[in-house]
């Protein structure tokens, strides 16, 4: 075989009118190194061949290796004028060979990745972002017309949705509460206890953790418990039913899904959380009281009357008004985010993280306003 | 079936110049065709055509890009959401998987359509529930939820939902999808019979061939190429007289041959 370059699995030998054989020996199954394009090329420009065949009497076995190599070949050669002659090739490697050519691949692809500017990535970010405001307006404003609906009577809304949403927003949620409000009490005695021993006035511990659940802790411990519980399951409840088209089913009876969902949800949390908080508040206390009596020996009436006479009405009702308030924005951010879900699984995924997210921000964004707004008022 | 001369028949739905599709992308243009009371039409075309956006347009879920989709002589998009909203309780509607809602159980998904638009008392209600559901093969099945029961069950509690107003236009969206063929074909059989008893007018977005010939009189051949309707008419008739290559592609199931008459043993015509 004169000229020819030996491969591991094929051969190229040029033949007279300006042909190219190329063999293809042994097996050609997934595993083997599959001459590149350049190897290709190089043969095909040495033998300065106008037309290629193949030889396939040493091939003993073949898979899609084979054809992704004949394919990179065929298409070598149209592009550079040079003819194939396949007639050299195994019977069912030129019917999937001819299958693979029967549709013309597509060729503006969709969704191909651009190369974006700067600027143009700037751009599209302010741009969702203004989509996402209007979008919480928008739902904003339907709430707000079902609420209308629903006060002069005439929203589609069942008691039995309220009354299930309110068992597994309420008495469900009870173990998770007590045990981490229990900890932030046990936590915040702790935390507090070891810095005010150092002047001797730890049975202000007592004050610290009575004032510290019932007007920040209570609240904000039980909406993030909330958000990630029951936000992330009203979105992802809402959102699969976006995918299995049972909203638009409601949709077509005439029944908005404002009423059926969203409302039930939203009035069931709104009803739910100051109950959840004030329970919250509670368990911490009695964290913050074992601390303070088991590991700084504080007598127990001593404990009990200190945390009386330092939690007021005012303190209890600035942590319940701003749970009303939490719990108005873990349902909204759940269902909103639910409603606006896409229609595959994943966008059911991601619609549950962003309703805990976008819950969990605007949480800790509304404690914050709060928080302010009540020291301007000396409240 | 409706009588085959169409001047004896008064149209139902009737649909001019529709164009549709996502945002920028078109997926149909200058769509006219018109539904006869009582007919069963088949929306007919290839994966990705746009038959289901056809029908999300058609049952007021999807608003159109141009054109007028009109019931008897009523414009349908012209009207408020309200106004439209009543029109919708006239239709009833079968899910590609059924749709029920997965949260109540079969005889609370047909029931509560009863519930919000009847003024019928529970024992009443309770009674119809179960004589949808005995209509569809799923009597005792009422108190099951959808995740209880298989694919097939599923569409029939669907359409027994659907059914539950008694509507004057059902759609159907891939009924027979995902079916094997014994249930498909009494599936198909059920169709036909609530068409005939009910008088409803059906429309069923569909590929399936065999449904197609077993019940349709009237259909519509939406071409993915050419993005609009390339056939209309009896579906046993088009398959006779087509002349355009990729209706009889579709309809010989890409044998590109015609035969003179179908061959539908099997089913019931």
């Amino acid at each position: 075989m004169n000229g020819s370059k030996t491969q591991s699995v094929w051969q190229h030998v040029p033949e007279p009118d300006d042909t190219l054989m190329i063999a293809l020996l042994g097996d050609w199954r997934t595993g083997v190194r599959l001459p590149s394009k350049g190897d290709v090329q190089a043969a095909l420009d040495d033998a300065k061949a106008k037309r290629v065949r193949f030889d396939t009497h040493e091939l003993t076995a073949w898979d899609s290796s084979l054809l992704v190599f004949l394919s990179r070949v065929i298409d070598f050669c149209s592009t550079s004028g040079i003819l194939v002659e396949e007639e050299g090739l195994p019977e069912g490697v030129r019917r999937l060979l001819s299958l693979s050519r029967a549709v013309p691949s597509k060729i503006d692809p969709v969704g191909k990745a651009e190369k974006k500017s700067l600027l143009y990535v700037i751009g599209e970010t302010g741009i969702s972002f203004g989509h996402g405001i209007k979008e919480n307006v928008d739902f904003i404003g339907e709430l707000a017309i079902a609420c209308m609906r629903m006060v002069r009577g005439k929203a589609k809304l069942r008691t039995a949705d309220i009354i299930l949403v309110i068992e597994e927003a309420g008495w469900r949620a009870l173990p998770i509460v007590s045990l981490i409000s229990l900890l932030v009490g046990l936590i915040l005695a702790f935390m507090g206890a070891v810095q005010l021993r150092t002047f001797g006035a730890q049975i202000y511990v007592a004050d610290l953790v009575g004032i510290g659940m019932a007007r920040e802790m209570g609240a904000v411990m039980t909406g993030v418990i909330m958000a990630g519980r029951t936000g992330a399951a009203f979105a992802a409840n809402i959102g699969t039913m976006q995918v299995n088209e049972e909203i638009d089913a409601l949709k077509t009876l005439g029944v908005s899904p404002m009423d059926f969902l969203v409302l039930p949800r939203i009035i069931a949390l709104v009803l739910m959380m100051p109950i959840l908080c004030v329970y919250a508040v509670f368990m911490g206390l009695i964290g913050g009281m074992v601390v303070g009596v088991g590991v700084f020996d504080i007598p127990t009436v001593q404990y009990l009357t200190q945390t009386c006479q330092a939690l007021t009405f005012t303190h209890i009702g600035v942590g319940v008004s701003k749970s009303v308030l939490f719990g108005f924005i873990i349902a909204f951010c759940g269902c909103m985010q639910g409603i606006r879900c896409g229609r595959s699984a994943a966008a059911v995924g991601e619609a549950t993280t962003s309703a805990v997210v976008i819950a969990i921000v605007y949480i800790v964004v509304a404690d914050g306003l709060l928080a302010v707004m009540t020291d301007m008022l000396g409240i | 079936m409706a009588a085959s001369d169409d001047n004896q028949k008064t149209p139902h739905i009737t649909v001019c110049n529709l164009t549709m599709g996502y945002g920028d992308v078109i997926l149909m243009r200058d769509l006219n065709f018109t539904v006869y009371r009582g007919d069963v039409f088949a929306v007919m075309g290839g994966s990705g055509c746009g038959k289901s956006t056809l029908m999300r347009i058609l049952v007021g879920l999807k608003t159109p890009h141009a054109g007028s989709v009109a019931y008897e002589s009523t414009d349908f998009w012209s009207l408020t959401d309200d106004e439209r909203g009543l029109w919708m309780q006239r239709f009833g509607i079968l899910y590609q998987g059924g749709a029920l809602w997965s949260s109540m159980t079969l005889a609370e998904n047909i029931g509560l359509v009863m519930e919000l638009y009847t003024d019928l008392n529970r024992s009443e209600i309770r009674d119809r529930v179960h004589f949808k559901l005995s209509l569809v093969g799923l009597g005792g099945f009422g108190e099951y939820y959808p995740s209880d029961i298989s694919g097939g069950m599923r569409k029939r509690a669907g359409l027994a939902r659907a059914i539950a107003l008694d509507p004057e236009v059902l759609f159907f969206d891939e009924p027979s999808a995902g079916l094997d063929p014994v249930s498909a074909k009494n599936l198909d059989d059920l169709i036909i019979e609530i068409n005939r008893s009910l008088n409803a007018t059906v429309i069923i977005v569909t590929h399936e061939l065999p449904s197609i010939f077993a019940i349709a009189n009237n259909s519509i051949f939406l071409d993915t190429k050419k993005r609009t309707a390339t056939a209309k008419g009896d579906p046993k008739k088009m398959l006779a007289t087509a002349d355009d290559p990729d209706v009889i592609q579709f309809l010989t199931r890409g044998k590109g041959r015609r035969r003179s008459t179908p061959k539908l043993q099997g089913f019931t015509v």
